[in-house]
Order: C-alpha cells, then sequence, then structure tokens
C-alpha cells in the first residue's frame, strides 16, 4: 500500500508563504507600529528643551516639585541629608540689597558649555543635541569630577546599594546622576517635566517646560511675559534653565 | 682606583621579610578598607554629597606629586649631565614609579565603581584634563620603565641621557596636569587659577627631595657604602631653595586671589576666618611645612644632620596639610551660586561650610597606599641592581659587576 503524503502540496505553498511573512512582513508591521511613537525618533537639534522659573511664584512651604522628582525617578533617601540624592531642591535666599525674601528651586541648569560634560574622563557626562544634559550610568565610573566643577551643586553621587528604583530611572551605586529634564519622558512624548506637572497641579506655574523651537510652547510664553535671566552669567555656561523675579 | 657599581641591596632575610610582611598587612588592611567602601557604598566614608573627594585624594594626589618630585635626582644626572648624582639615578627613578602605582591604585580604589577602570581605560573625552591625566599618569610609568632599563643595561647605556630628558619633559607635563585638575575648576573660588600648576610643580620638586632624602638615608642605615657627603650636603641646598619656591608661589597664589574680586570671599575664609581651615593654612601647611624647616636648616650653622631629618618631617607633615587645605578647604567653602543673594535656608547644605571628618576606612586606604609604595621599593632594591656601591682600589679586570662608570 502507498503511504499518503502528510502534507499535501497546496499545505506546504501556504504553510511556506505563511512563514515568509512571518520573517519579512511582520517585523516591519511592528517597525512601523513603533515608528508613530515618539521614542523611536532620533533625537534632533530641531528641539531645544529649556525650562523658566518664575520665581514670584514660587510658594514658600511648597515642595510639590520636589517630590514628585523624588517619585518620578525613585529618589528615596536613607534619612542622611548630607549623601541622599538631590535632583531638585528648594532655596529660601535672601536679597542683599532689600532683604526680600524668596524661596525657589535649584535643579541641573542643563548648560549649553557644561563643565561637568568638559571635566568628565569617560564622557559619561554628555550633552544630548536637543539641550539635555545627562549621564550614561554604563559608562560613568564615579570620580565625582563633575561635582567638583558644577557651579550650583546640581549633582549627587548614589552613596549606597538601592533598593527602591523605578524602571524609567535606573540608579547605581557608585554613579553620578542628576536631573535630566525627565528624560524617559518626553522621549514617550508626554511635553512635561514631573517638577512642572506638579507645580501647575498645585497652582503655582512657577515651572514652565517645552520647547525653545516651539513658538507656542510654555517655556516661551513664560519668556515673553517676563525678563529673564541665567545664574553665574559670569561663567558664560549658557543655561536652559533661567529664573525671573531675581 | 675606585669604582661605582649597582648591586642589590643586602639586608639579612629576616629584616626583608618582617619589612615585607608588616608593609603587606597594610597593604592588605588598605585593600580591605577600600573593598568595604565599595560593597557598603561611600557612605561609611566621611565623604558626601558636599565634600566629594576627601582623605583618598589626600593620599592619591600627594603620592603622585611625589612621584614627580623624586625624579629630581635622575633629572639633575641625566638633564643636566652632574656626574655625582648619576650613582644616585635609578633609584630616584624606582621610587617616582613605585609613589605613581601607589597613588594610582588609591584613586582607582576610591572610585564609585572601580571596576569600571577599563572605561577609564578605552574610552576617552579628551577635552577633560581627568582624561589626559590618564595618559600622563600610565605614560609616564612607560617612561620610567624606559628610563631605568636604559640606566640598568650597559648595552643600551649611551640611550639613558634621551630617556631622561623625555622623562623630566614628561613628569613637567604630568605635574602641570595634576595641578590642573583643580586649576580648570572655573565654579569654586579656591581654584580656576593657572597658578596651581606651577605651584604642584614647585610642591613636587620640594617633596620628591625630602621624600628621596628620607629613603636614601634608610637604605642607607642598613648598606652604608650609597651616599656622599657632598650629595647630602646638596640635597639640603635643594631644599632650602624649594622651601623659599614654595614660600613664594603659595604668596603669588594668594595674593593673585586677593586681587581677583570674585575669589575674595574665599581668601577671607582661607586667611582668617574659616575655623579649621584657616588653622590648617597657617599652623600646618605655612609654619610647619614652610617657615619651620627653613628656621631649623638656615639657623643650622654646622649643618648637621639632625637639622636635615627634623625638617624633613616637618616638611612632609606640612605637605599633607597643603594638600588637605588645597582639596578639602577648596570644596568646604559653599558655592557662590548667586551674585545678589544669599542663600538662607537649604536641605542640600548650600549654604553653610562644609565639614569633613575622614572615616578610618578613608585612612586605611591610604596607609595601604603608602605601604604598597615602600613595598616596591624594597621589592625592586631588594633583586635588581639599584644601589651604587663603591668599590676602593678597583682593578680594572674586575668583570662582575654589573654597570660601571
Amino acid at each position: 500500500m502507498k503511504n499518503k503524503p502528510t502534507t499535501s502540496r497546496r499545505d506546504f505553498i501556504v504553510k511556506s508563504l505563511t512563514a515568509i511573512s512571518a520573517v519579512y512582513f511582520i517585523p516591519d508591521i511592528i517597525t512601523k507600529a513603533e515608528s508613530a511613537k515618539p521614542l523611536a525618533q532620533e533625537v534632533t537639534s530641531d528641539t531645544k528643551w529649556a525650562m523658566s522659573i518664575d520665581v514670584d511664584k514660587c510658594a514658600k512651604g511648597c515642595t510639590a516639585c520636589v517630590d514628585a522628582c523624588v517619585e518620578e525617578n525613585g529618589l528615596y533617601g536613607f534619612d542622611r541629608p548630607e549623601t541622599d540624592s538631590q535632583w531638585i531642591r528648594k532655596l529660601t535666599i535672601k536679597n542683599i540689597k532689600d532683604d526680600k525674601i524668596k524661596v525657589v528651586p535649584m535643579l541641573c541648569q542643563h548648560c549649553e558649555n557644561p563643565p561637568c560634560c568638559d571635566v568628565c574622563p569617560t564622557g559619561a557626562s554628555f550633552r544630548r543635541v536637543d539641550g539635555i544634559v545627562m549621564v550614561n550610568q554604563h559608562t560613568c565610573i564615579g570620580c565625582r569630577y563633575c561635582m567638583m566643577a558644577c557651579p550650583f551643586k546640581a549633582r549627587s553621587f548614589v552613596h549606597e546599594n538601592l533598593t527602591e528604583q523605578v524602571t524609567n530611572a535606573p540608579r547605581g551605586k557608585g554613579c553620578v546622576e542628576s536631573c535630566n529634564f525627565c528624560a524617559n519622558r518626553i522621549d514617550h512624548g508626554i511635553s512635561t517635566t514631573a517638577c512642572e506637572e506638579a507645580c501647575m497641579k498645585e497652582g503655582h506655574n512657577a515651572i514652565s517646560f517645552g520647547d525653545l523651537s516651539d513658538t507656542k510652547s510654555r517655556v516661551n510664553s513664560a519668556l515673553k511675559k517676563k525678563d529673564n535671566r541665567r545664574l553665574r552669567s559670569d561663567l558664560s555656561l549658557k543655561q536652559r534653565v533661567t529664573y525671573s523675579g531675581i | 682606583m675606585d669604582k661605582i657599581v649597582f648591586r642589590k641591596f643586602i639586608i639579612d632575610s629576616k629584616t626583608f621579610w618582617t619589612m615585607f610582611f608588616g608593609l603587606g598587612f597594610f597593604i592588605l588592611v588598605g585593600f580591605l578598607c577600600s573593598h568595604y567602601m565599595e560593597t557598603e557604598g561611600h557612605y561609611v566614608t566621611g565623604m558626601n554629597n558636599q565634600i566629594v573627594w576627601g582623605l583618598p585624594h589626600i593620599f592619591a594626589v600627594l603620592l603622585i606629586v611625589i612621584a614627580s618630585g623624586v625624579l629630581n635626582i635622575a633629572s639633575i644626572s641625566s638633564v643636566f649631565d652632574k656626574k655625582l648624582y648619576k650613582p644616585l639615578a635609578p633609584l630616584s627613578a624606582l621610587l617616582a614609579m613605585a609613589f605613581l602605582i601607589s597613588g594610582l591604585a588609591i584613586l582607582v580604589l576610591d572610585l564609585g565603581r572601580p571596576d569600571r577602570l577599563i572605561v577609564a581605560m578605552t574610552t576617552y573625552n579628551f577635552k577633560s584634563i581627568f582624561a589626559w591625566n590618564i595618559f600622563l599618569y600610565s605614560g609616564f610609568a612607560a617612561v620610567l620603565g624606559l628610563y631605568i632599563w636604559t640606566m640598568l643595561d650597559r648595552n643600551v647605556n649611551r640611550f639613558s641621557r634621551p630617556a631622561g630628558i623625555f622623562a623630566f619633559t614628561w613628569r613637567i607635563i604630568l605635574t602641570t596636569g595634576t595641578g590642573s585638575i583643580f586649576g580648570f575648576l572655573i565654579s569654586r573660588e579656591a581654584y580656576g587659577t593657572a597658578i596651581l600648576a606651577p605651584l604642584f610643580i614647585i610642591m613636587s620638586l620640594l617633596y620628591g627631595t625630602v621624600v628621596y632624602y628620607l629613603i636614601l638615608r634608610t637604605i642607607n642605615y642598613f648598606q652604608k657604602t650609597l651616599v656622599s657627603e657632598e650629595i647630602i650636603s646638596n640635597l639640603r641646598k635643594l631644599t632650602i631653595l624649594f622651601l623659599f619656591a614654595n614660600l613664594y608661589f603659595l604668596v603669588l597664589y594668594h595674593v593673585t586671589n586677593l586681587y581677583i574680586a570674585k575669589h575674595q570671599a574665599f581668601e577671607k575664609f582661607i586667611l582668617l576666618d574659616g575655623g579649621v581651615y584657616t588653622f590648617a593654612f597657617w599652623f600646618g601647611q605655612v609654619i610647619i611645612g614652610l617657615i619651620l624647616p627653613i628656621y631649623f636648616l638656615l639657623s643650622d650653622k654646622k649643618k648637621s644632620e639632625s637639622s636635615m631629618i627634623k625638617s624633613t618631617f616637618l616638611i612632609l607633615i606640612g605637605s599633607f596639610i597643603a594638600m588637605y587645605v588645597i582639596i578639602i578647604a577648596g570644596q568646604a567653602y559653599p558655592l557662590k551660586i548667586f551674585t545678589n543673594y544669599e542663600i538662607l535656608e537649604s536641605s542640600f547644605f548650600d549654604n553653610v561650610v562644609h565639614s569633613y571628618i575622614p572615616s578610618i576606612y578613608e585612612f586605611g586606604l591610604g596607609l595601604g597606599g603608602i605601604a604598597l609604595s615602600l613595598i616596591i621599593v624594597l621589592v625592586g632594591v631588594a633583586n635588581l641592581d639599584f644601589l651604587p656601591t663603591i668599590i676602593k682600589g678597583h682593578k680594572p679586570e674586575d668583570k662582575t659587576d654589573s654597570v660601571s662608570q
């Protein structure tokens, strides 16, 4: 008796074509689906992220921006203020001329000429073309030279083992870190940082973030409304974080 | 006819092994301290987000500065062609190598991620003076190795002068690089001045000379054949010269800062009201490290050994305190973030002079580093022909000696 073939010719052709389409076409479809997300878009210099802080609107006693940053980036400390990381902090300042007291949030100023990047031996501290200054956690050797170089004390060194990390902000013991304008959020298409969002929620609107290239962005509106200035302008660092009201 | 030959350090086996294991113990302690700091994290040290460089950096920078300075004797011999110093040149190069390696070891073991040394060795940002220093330090070790080879191997002995000139040039650039690590920090008032580079060079000359003297004297204690009185007398003269040069550059550094309006507040802090830092500057760096040694060396008309030894120890204590003042006090002074505002409150200590209390682990790492340099010297002189010995009434046909001149 002749053996009956288990697969007919038609079956073979259909299955082969299905396999080929799976190999060639499905990844293409996936790529197209992903490319709709901003994450897959390359960072370009057409976008210029910046932040304007209106000190007159910053409320005394409010720590919404600091709390939001802690939650967004998992910056839970160990109750050791000298070694715990702080990406954004509130300062109380007094005008030496008229004794007027103000509060001001202090964070990485995202300089166009960042001293931290200049001094970093491995290039782990780097500036993206869209203006975000951040640390590559894979190549930071923990020498802390960038912390010595930063004029704003904006950087922190991770002094101990971390247990409560969040997936959107990987951190590591022995590396330096600082505010990265919530790069993970904006790369996913969200146009606000955690601190700005919290400030808006509180109704203070002291922090305005956005793209300088976009004329309608919140940061451009804020810059049009009030004169902004850079801290330590004598250093010519061209920070992307500017302040009004001081 | 007298002849100078190079021989191994003749020391009895018991003394050698006692020294070896004694130093080895400190190296082990240093390694364990470093391991503990790395596994637990730097919170166990006295360093924090305010004082980011601490005791390990004081030890490391001091050792690297000394490494450059101890090459003086070899430089005088090769670069300036002074025959008197030639017999002591190989030891000088060995010491430079030993101090360099130990300084680098401390620096690497204090990194947040010492396991990423390979990243530091392969990924460079050439705009960073730190990256250039990695090149300069590792290159210096290679140049020293070459220089030692040309001095000890008679087949290539004719190249020792060019190798010496090359090593001399390299170490001047190296110490300039070390000073520039601080000199290029524009944001801190204590730093950001080019004078730090020549200040570091002159410090290296002084500290290197006295360290060389001390080690020479220690070896001479066991093996009484290698130092002529002329050399000791010259080392004494050099020490006095470098003390005055140090004082000059230190005054110049502070006068320059006083002249720069934005650095005046820091100068007031360090010279007048900086508490422990002001005390460390005046009493440690200036009086112990410079004034007293000058006094002891100049007031001793008989030029006795005791005044030189006393001065050597005072200079070494002063050198440590000088590094403390440069590295710690420079960071302790708060950053001036605002021009027209004074900071009243901050959760990140922006408004206070930072204090620094080093931990025992940092101290252990530093001592381990010093022990590492000494063990390299010990093993080096005990196994290779580094030490000159004068053979009285030598006959020219004697061919048992390694190198002669």
